[in-house]
């Protein structure tokens, strides 16, 4: 056995079993993060140090049969996920020096349960964008093939999974920055449902979309860290007074006719998408008769606003963020521009030379949007289609259990090919956006793999809290397909 | 819908940014496509829907009015580029 093979569900039980501590398993990582991190470019901060000193306190708890869930387990974290003494930057130059007094409610329970935290994995600065290249410190790569992207925003969290470089990682999806990423790397991926897991210490981008959840090598890892992380927060008003089930439990009961009944949809409107790539088509046909033969119902839903979400979404999701940055200002955290010793004139250096170019692009949107004049013809109506496209869903959801669709129209692309057009990247996100405005659960789960080698998943959205369906359906899927498990060689 | 250099500013300045004049030209036609793109949103039949602002749960969220201790400014103050003490420093506001 090697370390780097060990998923959150392995090691839980070697480490439980003392066939092997957290500190051998740790320090095994981070000699492969050593060897390995240069081309991946995944992390934008890494903690040796710290992680050790997490892990032998793991050895001990373990010892003394104090083990907790994830006790020893080592993860990684999206870089805008505050965590008490580390650097936290949001892959911006603007929060370059800014290190957090508190530790995240996400980050707090992980660490509540005794995980260990290997440090802070790159992405798409505040995490807008599609592909990683966003970010003002690196490129991360994908693992299948350096030259193309990771995807994004939650990209380095998705390419160290991918590059087993920790167990686990956990990024945060806006519009489909952790199905997205988990697909172009080939693990999974999940979308909690809006109000799920507590937002409080992840860092706004647009508050009313924004999701932390796991990026795992397997589904059940992704219960696993679901479990962990769900949950009311006194911290978070949006977050939801609902009970949260033990995830595994629907796994370990699993047989094959478990998903017999099951009703799964999928949108017309989807098959007929701009810009879809056959390789995906083909993909995704075979991912339906996988499901088919597990006794999965498939039919054809419609969801009409459809054509409207990319639009919507780019306007709801500017204007929130327009107004969550205008925080940054130079003057209580982060950069401050110092060469102008008059107020307004600092603010306008300090924004413009801390934010990178998509960010001061989606501010401005944001604000034009929002200003007078505007307010109704954008924000007001994409509100409005915001109604019409969660009522779709809920009508779908009538007579189907789960909505099926690819995560993306394309696999990853390659390095530096539509940074210079970002309607292009907007609209890549058009499978993905709709549960993030909808508020409901998504998973994406590898489903299969390009000519030239790059792995493709398929989405499935379910009902409100009902994560569950997604995880029942994605493990059977999971072992139906026999694609669990491989990963590239680096 | 298209949108002028001049609104770019315009918007730029209250945004409190300023672009530089050497991007500025690629920044307006960028914001003209997206924008022009968003102008789909015109064709949907919005008649007597209401907003949505998000969220999963509609019932409003009360909690008991109760005080609790703050952190403290060595804590809030931790991260200011510019402090003096308890204080954070601008540059002069009245001239």
């Amino acid at each position: 056995m090697e370390y780097h093979e060990l998923t959150i569900g392995s090691a839980r039980e070697k480490l439980a079993r003392h066939e092997i501590s957290s500190v051998e398993l740790t320090s095994a990582l981070f000699d492969r993060i050593e060897k390995y991190e240069e081309g991946i470019g995944a992390f934008i901060t890494l903690d040796r140090e710290q992680a050790l000193a997490q892990a032998e306190k793991a050895d001990q708890d373990l010892a003394a049969g104090k083990g907790s869930a994830l006790t020893g387990i080592p993860l990684a974290l999206k870089d805008i996920l505050c965590t008490k003494g580390i650097k936290t930057t949001c892959g911006s130059r603007i929060l370059e020096n800014f290190i957090p007094q508190y530790d995240g409610t996400v980050v707090s329970k992980l660490k509540g349960e005794g995980a260990v935290i290997l440090g802070k994995t790159n992405l798409d600065e505040f995490a807008m964008g599609s592909s990683t290249e966003n970010s003002a410190y690196k490129i991360t790569r994908n693992p299948w093939n350096q030259e193309y992207v990771p995807g994004g925003s939650s990209g380095g969290s998705a390419a160290a999974v991918a590059a087993r470089f920790c167990c686990g990682s956990i990024g945060t999806d806006t519009g489909g920055s952790i199905r997205q990423p988990a697909s172009h790397c080939g693990v999974v991926g999940i979308k909690p449902t809006y109000g799920r897991v507590s937002r409080f210490g992840l860092v706004s981008y647009a508050s009313s979309l924004d999701q932390a959840g796991p990026i795992t090598r397997d589904v059940r890892d992704a219960a696993l860290l679901l479990n962990a992380i769900s949950g009311h927060d006194k911290l978070d008003s949006t977050s939801a007074r609902v009970p949260v089930p033990d995830f595994t439990q629907a796994l370990d009961q699993f047989d094959k006719g478990s998903l017999k009944g099951m009703r799964a949809g999928i949108p017309k409107e989807y098959v007929s998408a701009e810009g879809m790539d056959p390789e995906v088509e083909k993909v995704f046909h075979h991912a339906k008769q996988v499901l088919q033969d597990l006794g999965v119902e498939i039919k054809e839903i419609s969801l009409p606003h459809a054509e409207f979400v990319v639009a919507a979404y780019y306007i709801i999701a500017p204007c929130e963020a327009s107004s969550n940055l205008a925080r940054y200002d130079g003057v209580k955290y982060g950069f401050r521009d110092r060469s102008s010793d008059d107020l307004m004139d600092m603010y306008k250096k300090t924004k413009s030379r801390g934010f990178g170019l998509e960010v001061q692009r989606r501010i401005i949107i944001g604000t034009y949007a929002l200003s007078a004049g505007y307010y109704d013809a954008y924000y007001g109506r994409a509100s409005k289609v915001r109604t019409l496209i969660a009522g779709d869903f809920s009508k779908a959801f009538e007579t189907c259990d789960l909505i099926l669709s690819p995560v993306a129209p394309a696999p990853a692309f390659k390095i530096g090919e539509k940074t210079d057009d970002p309607l292009t990247m907007y609209l890549t996100d058009i499978f993905t956006l709709s549960a993030n405005m909808a508020g409901i659960p998504g998973i994406s789960v590898p489903a299969g793999y390009s000519s030239k080698g790059l792995p493709v998943g398929i989405q499935m959205m379910a009902r409100k809290f009902d994560e569950m369906a997604l995880l029942r359906a994605g493990y059977g899927f999971e072992q139906s397909i026999g694609l669990a498990r491989k990963f590239p060689d680096l | 819908m298209k949108i002028s250099k001049n609104e770019v500013e315009k918007i730029a300045h209250l945004a409190r940014l300023e672009i530089e004049d050497s991007r500025k030209e690629k920044m307006v036609e960028q914001l003209g496509n997206i924008l022009q793109y968003i102008d789909k949103l015109k064709d949907a039949d919005v008649d007597g829907v209401g907003g949505s602002s998000g969220g999963a749960i509609a019932d409003n969220v009360l909690r008991e009015d109760r005080p609790e201790a703050s952190p403290g400014p060595s804590i809030t103050l931790a991260n200011a580029p510019d402090r003096d003490e308890d204080f954070y420093v601008v540059p002069r506001v009245v001239k």
